[in-house]
């Protein structure tokens, strides 16, 4: 599970090099342990990421190192640098509206089409309680860590879970409506 | 495939003129834990009551291990809830006057365990469900999560068949709520006690090997999609 976005990966390595410069492959290794996961950050990423930020003026490189291969770069954060990780953890996320939902969809189509609705909604909720048992497991045997974000991710299933079983208790009134 | 161990057809039950049940069934292994899914008065508590011999169907068929629930005479239910079913309920039903330890004891000493035994292997249970700190306390000096935990203590001390839960965390927080139902369903693993779990909130069901659905009394077994 990948749980910092991709616009959000150069943000993160600017908090990693606050508290001290690193090389890449530090960062790499720091990034895998507090948020890789199931998916390490990639090499390729590490380092166009690391150019980006250091073409915005947001890191600089501290010292070259020699070594048995290609030099090491270390990596500190600049000024600009610290100002923009702050304002970023400042800045509330956008609340995600959920407004474009496909099951909705699905379900007023079945409804216009004469299928069972409410036999895709038990479909969907089996797929989705399959899920969330996955992930109970998952929390069973993880640290801390891994506990807090199968909790975010099962958080979010229970309120698909909600809405599915209160969308079955309106199936009939939802009928009525949308074959006016 | 071994006969279940306990297994439900055909139920039907009416309170005056609410049908509570309708042809709903179910059927559980040695060892399952099932979640009991669904709304407020979707009669999903008039099923566990009536597959824990609480109250008598008014048509259908109910075997646990072989033996007819709904033909037996009421004294020989009254054994079998105490001897073979565990129950926890959503607010741990605790004795007042009682400790916690003597609490967890109290099924063993109904039994005719005598005292001092009984009561050691209530400090086990206790201790099992991380709870020794409140053995000498009565249940009003506990917390929610601590009682609820002796409940679950209780409900497991005579290393029942089947425990039935009705809403076990529907009065914890989110925290607590977990920290019960792991330990609910660690501890009836290795007994290898089934666990019929009655449940409106969908994380608590995950904690199941699967579940059954109960919407206007009927049951609806819910499958993955191949």
């Amino acid at each position: 599970m990948c749980i910092v976005l991709r616009m959000s990966i150069g943000q993160t390595f600017l908090g990693l090099l606050e508290a001290t410069p690193r090389h890449g492959y530090d960062i790499k290794r720091r990034y895998d342990e507090h948020f890789g996961h199931a998916r390490p950050v990639a090499y390729g990423q590490v380092y166009a990421t690391l150019s980006r930020l250091l073409r915005g003026g947001l890191v600089e490189v501290e010292a070259v190192e020699p070594g048995e291969g290609p030099d090491r770069k270390r990596y500190a954060i600049t000024e600009a640098g610290v100002t923009d990780v702050a304002q970023w953890l400042a800045r509330p996320e956008q609340p995600e509206p959920y407004l474009q939902s496909v099951l909705y969809t699905k379900v007023v189509l079945a409804l216009l089409t004469g299928r069972q609705a409410a036999e895709l909604l038990d479909v969907q909720r089996a797929e989705h309680l399959r899920l969330m048992r996955d992930l109970t497991r998952r929390k069973r045997d993880g640290d801390l860590a891994e506990q807090l974000i199968c909790d975010h991710a099962l958080f979010h299933l229970e309120a698909d879970l909600r809405w599915l079983e209160l969308t079955t208790a309106r199936l009939d009134e939802l009928a009525a409506q949308v074959r006016r | 495939m071994s006969a279940p161990l306990l297994v439900a057809e055909g139920l039907y039950r009416r309170f005056g003129e609410t049908v509570a049940l309708v042809d709903a069934a179910l059927r559980i292994d040695e060892g399952e834990v099932v979640a009991v899914l669904g709304s407020s008065g979707s009669g999903k508590s008039t099923l566990l009551h009536c597959l824990a011999g609480i109250v008598r169907p008014d048509r259908g068929r109910i075997v646990f291990d072989g033996q007819d629930l709904v033909t037996m005479s009421d004294a020989r239910r009254s054994a079998l809830r105490r001897d073979a079913f565990g129950f926890v309920f959503q607010f741990g039903q605790l004795v007042p006057e009682l400790t916690c330890l003597e609490n967890v004891a109290l099924p063993l000493r109904l039994a005719r365990v005598p005292r001092r035994a009984a009561e050691q292997r209530a400090g086990q249970w206790l201790e099992r469900l991380e709870v020794t700190e409140v053995a000498g306390k009565r249940p009003g000096e506990v917390s929610g999560g601590q009682g609820q935990r002796v409940a679950v203590a209780r409900a497991l001390v005579t290393r029942p068949r089947v425990i039935f839960a009705d809403e076990p965390t529907g009065a914890l927080d989110s925290l607590n709520g977990e920290r019960v139902m792991r330990l609910l369903t660690e501890a009836a693993r290795d007994t290898g006690a089934a666990v019929v779990l009655v449940t409106h909130e969908a994380r608590v069901a995950a904690y199941s090997d699967r579940e059954v659905v109960v919407r206007d009394g009927r049951t609806r077994n819910l499958e993955v999609a191949a």
